[in-house]
């Protein structure tokens, strides 16, 4: 056990020797060389003494565990916790116990420290229970199955929550729980849950890995930026044209990709990503280029703009339905712009599974060879999965750009295909709750903790790693076939 | 000066120089991905880390007075060379081992989430500034001049050149003539049944791991020297090219990585050269997108049969 814990350590010493023990700092033109070897110590400390507690939970030996983990806990918990408690000269004497400079660092090392304590404390009192990792397996799918069973129920609820959830805003005491800024998180959120139900037409239900659906939400947003720009038409008229724009580069880049599989596919359809970001960028006379577009018009309701009404304003949302204005309006009506949008790529979705080019997808993803000799035509199928995956695209790219009111080339790059194509993945390929939690915990909790600043990315690459490792095939993955030769006996 | 024939050959030295570095990733995916069959996303950035610890070398060796070039760099490339691949066997053992007999997606989204993860994790250890560095070999020789115009080889150019071919060379010979080249071929053709036979199969993959970062530890090293501005962003192109040249070549063949690396990077010089720079990535994925219409598996790729 020492042996493997001082492997760890060793391997983490030679992982932080050059990028922990050394600063790069710019200082006017030139590099400046600091030295932070008391990081590295504490680190491989924390390796060493976190790999033992690793494997005496894992050899199940849970009292050993915490008899290093609480005093861990308390050594960590007393300078970090009690700077909340004492002052003046006591704080400042704290502080510099700190074993990291910077306190969340600190409190990341304690929650991993509570985290463990309270497994190895669940450990002890479920003493006899021996769950291999299979039971566990069979456990997490079960509750996969369960979720999708009730989803008939659990999907309305959630529906009804998240449209009540902005009056909250308007209940006193609730407030809080609705304020502009968990309403403008939830806008988010249900982007991106809506653009986790586009790209699951494509890589959940054809089967087709698309690294770059971020090209066809940029083709979305832009093709409502310029036409509403060019023309002055309104949000909702330049809709359908934004969603036939996005189609129709779904099928440009679904051509040349048809005889692709697997991560050939992957790489181009990446390519196609980077290529259409590149053009945006550098095509200055038509759009702008790196300076973006700006004052793209907002929604508006029926044809009322939902404003501030001002003398000689003309029809308003306030003034035609004798309402008071209140400034929280506005982002109540795009919250439910955007779930109305999201709700109809559910619907579609849902309801494009049952007809024959929906089975078709499921069949094309399963044996493509078999599906062609049984008459599909691969390629037609393939280009409408592309093309209605892109729409999908095209009506969020639009949503954001009249949410925004700004964009430039640089809000469609790479990660945001990463992030699209993980929310899919990880909350469990075809499974349409699985994308809503999925968005939940990728996209809205990081907002939530905007405290962690320069740390919420790493935390957000790492949660990724971890999450699919402890669910390889997706939080709620549950895979039913739609028919079955013998059923089963429930 | 454009139309001139000099102007071409100052572009094909440039080309070939860029293409060497891009070569050298695109053999750690190739090699990854013959073996274990999966994208390792996060190999670029492994070239990005290459890079910062190669600058780091440099300063660390200034502070102890090594300042006579050839030392300097021998031992840089060697140090780098030691202490990349550490972190290419630790992706490796965190991010794809667990993963192994999952579905084919699952490693690629920790792939990604490990890049996004290093990327930050030197954003946040060294700052989002860029890092800039004098150039550590100077001089160049004149070859062509027309004019006022002349063209030159740096020493740079040449230095990436013969050390892209020594480690050719080297790694060819590694993988058909020893031990562990012959278990990484058998592996690449039947992971159970290598086991089956007394390969330690989770070692020869650690090791592809570690090969394919050493190597891309080079290009890091040879980026920095070459263009002496490094951020913690680099690693995201360098890498998506790399992987475009890989699968141009042929995905899991070696000499088709090397190959695919120099056409990138001709491509991308040749179009700088004579049309536009800002269009250059453009052209280097149509150029891939074209050849693989054309030709699905790449330019010296073996084609796959599909079965049902």
């Amino acid at each position: 056990m020492a042996k493997e814990a001082g492997l760890t350590a060793f391997v983490v010493a030679l992982l932080s020797f050059g990028l922990v023990g050394f600063d790069l700092a710019n200082v006017n033109t030139n590099l400046v060389l600091k030295t932070r070897f008391a990081d590295v110590a504490i680190v491989v400390a924390i390796a060493f003494v976190g790999r033992i507690v690793l494997i005496l939970s894992r050899e199940r030996r849970f009292s050993t565990a915490l008899l290093i983990l609480i005093p861990a806990t308390v050594v960590i918990a007393i300078p970090v916790l009690g700077r909340f408690v004492v002052g003046g000269q006591t704080k400042a004497t704290l502080a510099g116990v700190l074993p990291f400079h910077d306190p969340i660092v600190c409190w990341i090392v304690l929650i991993l420290c509570l985290f463990f304590g309270v497994r190895a404390v669940r450990g002890l009192l479920r003493d006899a229970s021996t769950t291999t990792d299979e039971d566990r397996e069979l456990r997490a799918d079960r509750v996969g199955a369960r979720v999708q069973q009730a989803g008939r129920y659990v999907g309305p609820a959630m529906l009804l929550l998240a449209i009540c959830f902005p009056f909250f805003n308007l209940v006193p005491g609730l407030g809080k729980l609705a304020d502009r800024r968990i309403l403008d998180i939830s806008i988010l959120v249900i982007t991106y849950i809506m653009l986790g139900w586009g790209l699951n037409i494509v890589v959940g239900l054809a089967g087709l890995l698309d690294l770059g659906y971020v090209a066809f939400y940029g083709v979305g947003a832009y093709s409502y930026g310029l036409l509403a720009q060019a023309t002055g038409l309104g949000f909702w008229t330049c809709l359908p044209f934004a969603g036939v724009m996005a189609a129709t580069a779904g099928l440009l880049l679904g051509f040349p990709v048809l005889r692709l599989r697997g991560d050939y596919l992957a790489i181009v359809t990446l390519g196609f990503g980077e290529m259409v970001r590149v053009v945006l960028t550098n095509w200055t006379k038509f759009t702008n280029g790196p300076a973006g577009l700006g004052n793209i018009p907002r929604p508006t309701f029926f044809g009322l703009p939902v404003v501030q009404p001002t003398e000689g304003g003309g029809a308003n949302f306030f003034s035609f339905f004798g309402l008071d204005y209140v400034p929280i309006a506005r982002i109540i009506f795009l919250y439910y712009v955007i779930l109305t949008l999201a709700m109809m790529t559910n619907l579609f979705t849902l309801r494009i599974r049952k007809l024959p080019i929906g089975r078709a997808w499921e069949a094309l993803r399963e044996d493509e060879v078999a599906c062609a000799s049984l008459g599909i035509n691969p390629r037609n199928t393939k280009l409408t999965a592309f093309a209605i995956g892109a729409m999908f695209a095209g009506f969020a790219g639009s949503f954001f750009a009249t949410r925004q009111g700004f964009i430039t080339p640089e809000s469609f790059t790479f990660i945001e295909s990463a992030v699209i194509l993980a929310i899919v993945v990880l909350g469990g390929m075809g499974s349409q709750i699985g994308v809503v939690v999925a968005a939940i915990v990728l996209i809205g909790l990081p907002e939530l903790f905007r405290e962690l600043h320069q740390y919420r990315m790493l935390a957000f690459g790492a949660a990724m790693i971890l999450i699919m490792v402890w669910r390889p095939r997706g939080m709620l993955a549950h895979r039913e076939p739609t028919l079955r030769l013998h059923p089963q006996k429930q | 000066m454009q139309g001139t024939y000099e102007y071409l050959v100052a572009q094909l030295i440039n080309g070939i120089s860029l293409g060497s570095v891009y070569g050298l990733i695109a053999i750690g995916y190739t090699m990854v991905y013959g073996v274990v069959g999966m994208i390792n996303f996060a190999h670029g950035e492994i070239f990005m880390i290459g890079s910062f610890l190669s600058l780091i070398g440099f300063l660390v060796l200034g502070m102890l007075g090594i300042t006579w070039v050839p030392l300097a760099v021998m031992i840089v490339l060697l140090a780098t060379m030691l202490l990349t691949p550490v972190y290419g066997w630790t992706i490796e053992r965190v991010a794809y081992r667990p993963l192994r007999s999952a579905p084919r997606l699952a490693p690629l989204i920790t792939a990604i989430g490990m890049s996004i993860f290093l990327q930050n994790y030197v954003q946040v250890l060294q700052g989002a500034t860029g890092k800039p560095m004098q150039p550590v070999i100077r001089g160049g020789f004149e070859i062509l001049r027309r004019g006022s115009y002349n063209v030159s080889i740096s020493v740079m150019q040449i230095f990436i050149v013969v050390l892209t071919t020594f480690l050719m060379i080297g790694f060819t010979l590694l993988i058909s003539r020893t031990s562990l080249g012959r278990a990484q071929r058998a592996c690449e053709q039947d992971m159970g049944m290598a086991a089956l036979l007394g390969v330690n199969v989770d070692l020869t993959i650690s090791l592809t791991f570690v090969m394919g970062s050493a190597l891309a530890s080079v290009a890091g090293l040879m980026f920095l020297l070459n263009y002496g501005l490094i951020d913690f962003y680099i690693g995201f192109l360098a890498g998506i090219k790399a992987f475009t040249a890989a699968v141009l070549g042929g995905i899991g063949s070696l000499p088709g990585a090397m190959l695919g690396g120099i056409l990138i990077g001709l491509i991308e010089a040749l179009w700088s050269g004579y049309f536009s720079v800002e269009y250059k990535d453009v052209a280097a994925f149509a150029v891939l997108i074209l050849v693989l219409t054309l030709r699905p598996t790449g330019l010296l790729g073996r084609p796959h049969l599909e079965k049902v």
